[in-house]
């Protein structure tokens, strides 16, 4: 079973620089033990301590965010795309000059 | 009604046009899938976010944060700034927008020609340099007011207030709504209006997928969700990549005639997911969507004609949507 994982710009440092790498699990959270399990440390960027999806990184199995899917539960099957994206708000740079104005 | 005492007045109140042409045809017999766009290009300055910069600033001014001559700091080139400078144009405020040197001349004319006054940050120091910048003018001109859309709850009202309304009004048979996620103040306000209304509908984001520059930039930890976010609003949530959302702003236009822009070109893409279920499933369907503005100012990117592949590439590292 081959799952295609799309990895951010931020975490292919865990990859070796790969900006596609493939895992296997029947849910997201045996997919992420088993890219974990390959790529040493790549579990902790995505989960918090408390086992939860960390809350500025957004999954998408298909194109469709896993929170709506079952979040870490989220059934996967053969040929699935993941793909791992930062959170970032539309019209990015205005939000971060306007929180910086507000000190946020 | 078509006559209106001014400008503001005539905000919202858009139309609500069916797609024949691109709705999914489905078996002889089985339940009718449509497709509706809400035409928000028809507002004053040409898009959405008419209705929030109208809702922010009235409700800045009967709290008393807003007086008359004042001055609005909003840092964006996006269409939020040129709404603002209309609305305070009229009201009678002074308008100072932050921008990043490199944005396109359009932007800055049309910006310009409502009466925005524009500082740059340069270039060169990306987003970190416009932080700066911003943060810097704030420091010297104190007394400056800025609405700031990420967090405003008056921004999701415009849309509770009356986009919601409009929709349920132009189609009590609407079964999803589809539109952008950038501030959520459109899918927060209308979504719940619709959900208080109508039994089961869907309320689903198309979320744009930027080319790897944008992302490049980003720390995980450094990520942002809007304030006005409430996820329980949502059914689905959709990613949608550059080259399908240009792909659909073509079908929009060669199809159907709308000549919008990408925002709008993602919105479909989720949009027509979501009717090609439910031709699937055997389901009725009338699958409501935004069309955020129209592609007049996004022509000189070059994303309009040529291959798929030459307009992916215009539009890597752009913030499209």
């Amino acid at each position: 079973m081959a799952i295609e994982v799309r990895v951010p710009t931020i975490l292919r440092s865990y990859t070796g620089g790969a900006k596609i790498v493939e895992g296997a699990g029947e849910t997201l959270s045996a997919l992420i033990d088993d890219l974990d399990a390959k790529h040493n440390g790549f579990k902790g960027r995505l989960i918090t301590p408390e086992g939860g999806l960390h809350k500025f990184v957004n999954i998408y199995v298909n194109d469709e965010d896993v929170r709506f899917l079952g979040a870490l539960e989220a059934k996967l099957s053969d040929g699935d795309s993941v793909t791992i994206l930062p959170a970032v708000a539309g019209g990015a740079l205005g939000f971060a000059a306007a929180a910086a104005i507000l000190g946020r | 009604m078509a006559r209106y005492e001014s400008l503001l007045d005539a905000c919202g109140g858009t139309p609500l046009v069916g797609l024949p042409r691109l709705s999914p045809t489905v078996p002889e017999g089985a339940p009718a899938v449509r497709l509706w766009a809400k035409l928000e290009d028809r507002n004053p300055t040409g898009s959405i976010k008419d209705r929030p910069a109208l809702f922010m600033v009235r409700e800045a001014e009967e709290s008393g944060h807003l007086h008359p001559g004042d001055t609005i700091l909003e840092p964006t080139s996006g269409n939020t700034g040129i709404a603002l400078a209309m609305v305070a144009k009229l009201r009678g405020y002074r308008i100072v927008c932050v921008m990043p040197e490199n944005v396109s001349a359009e932007r800055v004319q049309l910006l310009r020609m409502y009466g925005a006054e524009i500082i740059f940050s340069p270039a060169a120091g990306g987003s970190n340099q416009a932080v700066a910048t911003a943060k810097q003018i704030a420091a010297e001109h104190p007394d400056w007011k800025m609405l700031f859309q990420y967090g405003n709850p008056a921004n999701a009202r415009a849309h509770y207030e009356t986009t919601g309304p409009e929709l349920l009004h132009d189609l009590p048979t609407i079964t999803h709504f589809v539109a952008g996620l950038g501030t959520t103040g459109t899918l927060m306000g209308t979504g719940r209006f619709l959900k208080e209304k109508v039994d089961g509908i869907q309320i689903i984001a198309a979320e744009p997928r930027y080319g790897e520059l944008v992302y490049g930039l980003r720390n995980i930890d450094e990520g942002y969700v809007p304030e006005l976010y409430d996820a329980t609003v949502l059914d689905r949530r959709f990613s949608v990549g550059t080259r399908d959302a240009v792909l659909r702003t073509r079908q929009l236009v060669e199809v159907e005639g709308i000549f919008a822009g990408f925002s709008s070109g993602a919105i479909l893409h989720a949009a027509l997911a979501v009717a090609h279920e439910a031709v699937k499933a055997g389901r009725r369907a009338d699958v409501a969507f935004v069309i955020a503005d129209g592609g007049w100012k996004y022509l000189s990117t070059g994303a309009y004609g040529g291959t798929l592949n030459d307009a992916e590439e215009a539009l890597e590292g752009q913030l499209w949507a």
